[in-house]
């Protein structure tokens, strides 16, 4: 097996003299990032949490793209995608990616028509 | 790889020698396999999703329900544990992929390290993830349900905080009969007992006037609507039953859907936690006899690797949706 390791993250900024050095590297990136979810979560910034986009409140936001971050990061250098041959990497990432994607939208938008019936319908549900 | 046969016609497009994703059949089975459990996760956290998009005002909020720290009792710590159980989670996942790594130069020793250190990790995960469900089960300041299943908080008007029902309920000279299978309907028992009746709490409620009722409506600043004095005692009058902590029923929290998910969720995880760590020692004591030394790779740590970040990977998203969002 051929075990060569590309050392750069953030698109070539930061570089790694060795493997070990850079997953040392990555895991210092993503307890950082886990620091400032925790931290967003306990102070919950008022101006974050009054604005709102696309129907939800820039805070959730910041946690779910941070989230993502986070998943690449593992996903690339932990489970060393980055390694991989850029077709096997396609078919892991694009395949679930599409599902999800329309199962999320399938299923938030029929929460929230059902969750119209219940608000504007003539039956109470609280009683 | 090196059970390929043979047949001479390697050289040719179609001959069977291509190798267009370039990995092993028992990584790449790996993957699919994680691809497949990804989005079985990834229905859960959707389902997950779709019930509180349904009720979304009455969502009970994370921050309020995981306030508890081993040997810190009483402190309020929303969040502290659970981000500590991710750390620790990370770490593992760290010391797996350095496993990979010293797999990689041929070092048995500094695998065997490596994945001991990872084992250690995961059962401190799993042991953590019983300690929350423990915690949660047991609940905490005790709540009043309603007929359609709503939940009634109390909270101390003088200080603004919760209220648990000891502070204000009655002690009455009640008797209780115990519903047997033999007096009753047979198929029905009696579930959990509280420890105090509906009646002590609502005549414990009327005589202390600085309670007030919480409902599980969530106002615009995005948190629970506390009623006045005399909406109160007009409220507590729908209570049907006591709750006590969290079960698949019954849920003082809040909506009895979150307690379901919570339970369904992590509980698939912690089984996969679980599962995990059985796998890591096996292949753990396979490194210490040698066998990956005399095959002459470390493939099979590679592998077990691959699923263990996953677990790491599926715990990020939970942790986001569960207790974050």
């Amino acid at each position: 097996m051929a075990h060569e390791h590309k050392l750069e993250i953030f698109r070539g900024l930061v570089k790694f003299k060795s493997n070990t050095q850079k997953i040392w590297g990555v895991l210092i990136f993503l307890s950082i990032v886990t620091a400032i979810e925790v931290a967003l979560g306990i102070v919950k910034p008022e101006f974050l949490t009054d604005n709102y986009f696309l129907g939800m409140k820039l805070l959730n936001w910041i946690f779910i793209i941070l989230t993502l971050v986070k998943a690449y990061y593992i996903a690339w250098d932990f489970m060393h995608l980055r390694d991989e041959k850029t077709s096997l990497r396609r078919v892991i990432v694009w395949t679930p990616v599409f599902l999800i994607c329309y199962l999320i939208f399938i299923l938030l938008f029929e929460a929230d028509y059902i969750h119209n019936v219940f608000t504007e319908g003539f039956i109470t549900w609280d009683f | 790889m090196d059970t390929t046969v043979s047949t001479g016609t390697e050289e040719s497009v179609w001959g069977g020698g291509n190798r267009p994703l370039g990995a092993s059949y028992g990584k790449m089975m790996m993957w699919f396999f994680i691809m497949s459990d990804a989005l079985t996760f990834s229905g859960f956290l959707v389902a997950y999703g779709f019930s509180r998009f349904k009720f979304i005002e009455q969502w009970p909020i994370a921050d309020e329900v995981f306030t508890h720290f081993p040997f810190l009792h009483g402190v309020e710590a929303p969040m502290y544990y659970v981000a500590f159980m991710t750390f620790i989670l990370i770490m593992s996942s760290v010391t797996m992929v350095l496993a990979v790594d010293a797999g990689h130069k041929m070092k048995q020793k500094s695998v065997v390290l490596y994945m001991f250190l990872t084992i250690i990790g995961g059962a401190i995960f799993v042991g953590s993830q019983a300690w929350e469900w423990a915690t949660f089960i047991k609940g905490d300041y005790g709540a009043l349900e309603t007929k359609s299943g709503r939940i009634l908080q109390f909270v101390n008007a003088e200080t603004g905080k919760r209220a648990a029902l000891a502070d204000f309920a009655k002690t009455l000279p009640e008797e209780r009969v115990k519903h047997e299978a033999s007096e009753g309907i047979w198929f029905q028992s009696e579930g959990y007992k509280t420890s105090y009746s509906l009646n002590e709490v609502v005549e414990g409620f009327k005589a202390t006037p600085n309670i007030l009722i919480r409902t599980e409506i969530l106002n615009e600043k995005g948190e629970k609507t506390l009623l006045d004095r005399k909406e109160s005692l007009s409220t507590i009058l729908n209570a049907q039953q006591v709750v006590e902590g969290a079960n698949l029923i019954h849920n003082e929290y809040g909506h009895r859907l979150f307690a379901d998910f919570f339970f369904f969720i992590t509980g698939f995880h912690g089984f996969h936690v679980f599962s995990g760590v059985v796998i890591n020692i096996i292949i753990f004591f396979n490194v210490i006899l040698g066998t990956y030394e005399r095959r002459g790779h470390y493939e099979m740590v590679e592998k077990v690797g691959l699923y263990w970040h996953f677990v790491d990977l599926v715990w990020v998203f939970v942790f986001t949706f569960f207790y974050l969002v």
